[in-house]
């Protein structure tokens, strides 16, 4: 039945098969695709890494963006409350301004009243000692009556 | 199918004619030759080989190393081909059942699985050629009386495939454990050491019963498989409502069959491993 010599060739191929494919079949296979394992790991570990840093670039940006943002609000409200501030300023010294030339107008006013009130005085005294002398028919002395004469205007 | 002589052959004789191995070796008269009835080549005794089988056999192994070194010569890190991509899905299931199976470190188990289970595999796809196919072509083309092509249908080629994984179980028994703690292994156990004879038979049975099992569970399976092939061949030339059940039958058959030769091969390639395994197991000082 067993035929001893086929049972013998059979042994030894298979001894000549296992050999060959330890020595030149199975180790460029698995070294291969454990090559390949490793490079799809690494691959898969670098995506992870890029994912994180991009998350964090986007949170930073984020962050950036809102202080940004937040800076701006606060520069408009500076240059906003600035600008009224400005406005007021301008408006105080003007009122100041507007103030002091009435002021200056009022004295210029009073003064100019004054010089024509003494003028008119003056005159009306003149008038008066010219009228006088006419109805006197006589000359007033200018020096003796004086004080009467000062009198007189100081009435007017 | 018809016999050289003009008759027709019955059944039986159909049958036995292709379980016949085509044999080469000494005749009675002391000259060497191909046998040419089976009767002769069982006469021929211990110097004659199955010729058919080994050259399948070998061929079919060089058809395994020539696949995968192909796909070996250019195995590279980047992106594989639809080739390399088939092979390597073959190693790397043979590697992580090793690996599941073979906890230990030796970078023999993985190769040596890989050949069983491809090289087996390959020698039992034969058995999905029509039976008739091959034997005819060497039959009346070329002049070769008997041929089988299903090297595992031959209960040489499946022992020598075994006998070749029980040296290397008794390799690494004595490797692992020494002479003494094979011995020991065989002589003290399962019975205390007084009844160290009965142990020593009940346990050589069960070593031997290793490769034996491995060579009988694939031969079976195929020899059966192969059986049933040739009595549906037989409905062929038994009229057409038979010739048609025939088709139907030999394509389920066939079908079925395909688990088989892959089960089959599966099967023998894990319990090499799991036996190797298991001489690989030093026993604790306390027990056994």
């Amino acid at each position: 039945m067993v035929n001893y010599l086929t049972v013998i060739g059979i042994s030894i191929a298979f001894a000549v098969f296992v050999l060959i494919c330890r020595a030149y079949i199975w180790p460029p296979l698995i070294n291969a695709m454990r090559a390949r394992q490793e490079r799809i790991a690494q691959g898969l570990e670098n995506a992870e890494k890029a994912e994180e840093a991009l998350a964090k670039s986007n949170a930073d940006a984020e962050v950036l963006l809102r202080d940004a943002r937040a800076e701006g609000q606060r520069i408009i409200e500076q240059a906003r409350a600035q600008a009224t501030m400005v406005v007021e300023d301008a408006k105080d010294h003007a009122r100041e301004e507007g103030e002091r030339i009435l002021t200056a107008a009022r004295a210029e006013i009073t003064q100019e009243i004054n010089r024509a009130r003494e003028n008119l005085r003056q005159e009306v005294a003149y008038l008066a000692v010219v009228g006088a002398s006419r109805i006197l028919s006589s000359e007033i002395d200018r020096r003796k009556h004086s004080a009467m004469l000062e009198n007189l205007v100081r009435e007017l | 199918m018809a016999e050289k002589d003009g008759t027709p052959p019955t059944p039986t004789e159909y049958i036995a004619h292709h379980l016949t191995n085509l044999t080469f070796g000494k005749r009675p008269d002391g000259s060497w030759g191909f046998a040419s009835s089976a009767e002769e080549a069982a006469q021929m005794g211990f110097w004659s080989v199955h010729v058919d089988s080994l050259a399948w056999a070998v061929g079919l192994g060089l058809v395994f190393l020539l696949l995968f070194w192909l796909a070996a010569r250019r195995a590279t890190a980047g992106v594989p081909g639809m080739f390399q991509s088939a092979i390597e899905a073959i190693v790397e299931f043979v590697d992580t059942t090793t690996k599941d199976i073979f906890p230990h470190k030796n970078p023999w188990m993985a190769p040596m699985g890989l050949t069983i289970l491809i090289w087996v595999f390959l020698m039992n796809l034969m058995d999905l050629v029509p039976v008739d196919w091959v034997p005819n072509i060497f039959r009346y083309w070329l002049d070769v009386e008997y041929m089988k092509i299903v090297p595992t249908t031959n209960v040489s080629v499946t022992l020598g495939v075994a006998i070749g994984v029980f040296l290397i179980v008794i390799y690494y028994s004595f490797k692992r454990k020494g002479a003494g703690g094979f011995l020991a292994e065989l002589a003290f156990h399962p019975f205390p050491k007084f009844a160290a004879p009965v142990n020593f038979v009940l346990e050589s049975v069960t070593l031997l019963a290793k490769p034996v099992s491995l060579a009988l569970r694939l031969f079976g399976n195929l020899y059966a498989g192969e059986m049933i092939f040739m009595l549906i061949a037989i409905l062929y030339s038994a009229g057409i409502a038979l010739f048609l059940l025939g088709g139907v039958l030999h394509l389920m058959w066939a079908l079925f069959h395909i688990l088989v030769i892959v089960l089959q091969a599966f099967i023998f390639m894990v319990l090499s491993t799991v036996y190797i395994a298991q001489a690989y197991e030093v026993p604790e000082e306390d027990g056994h």
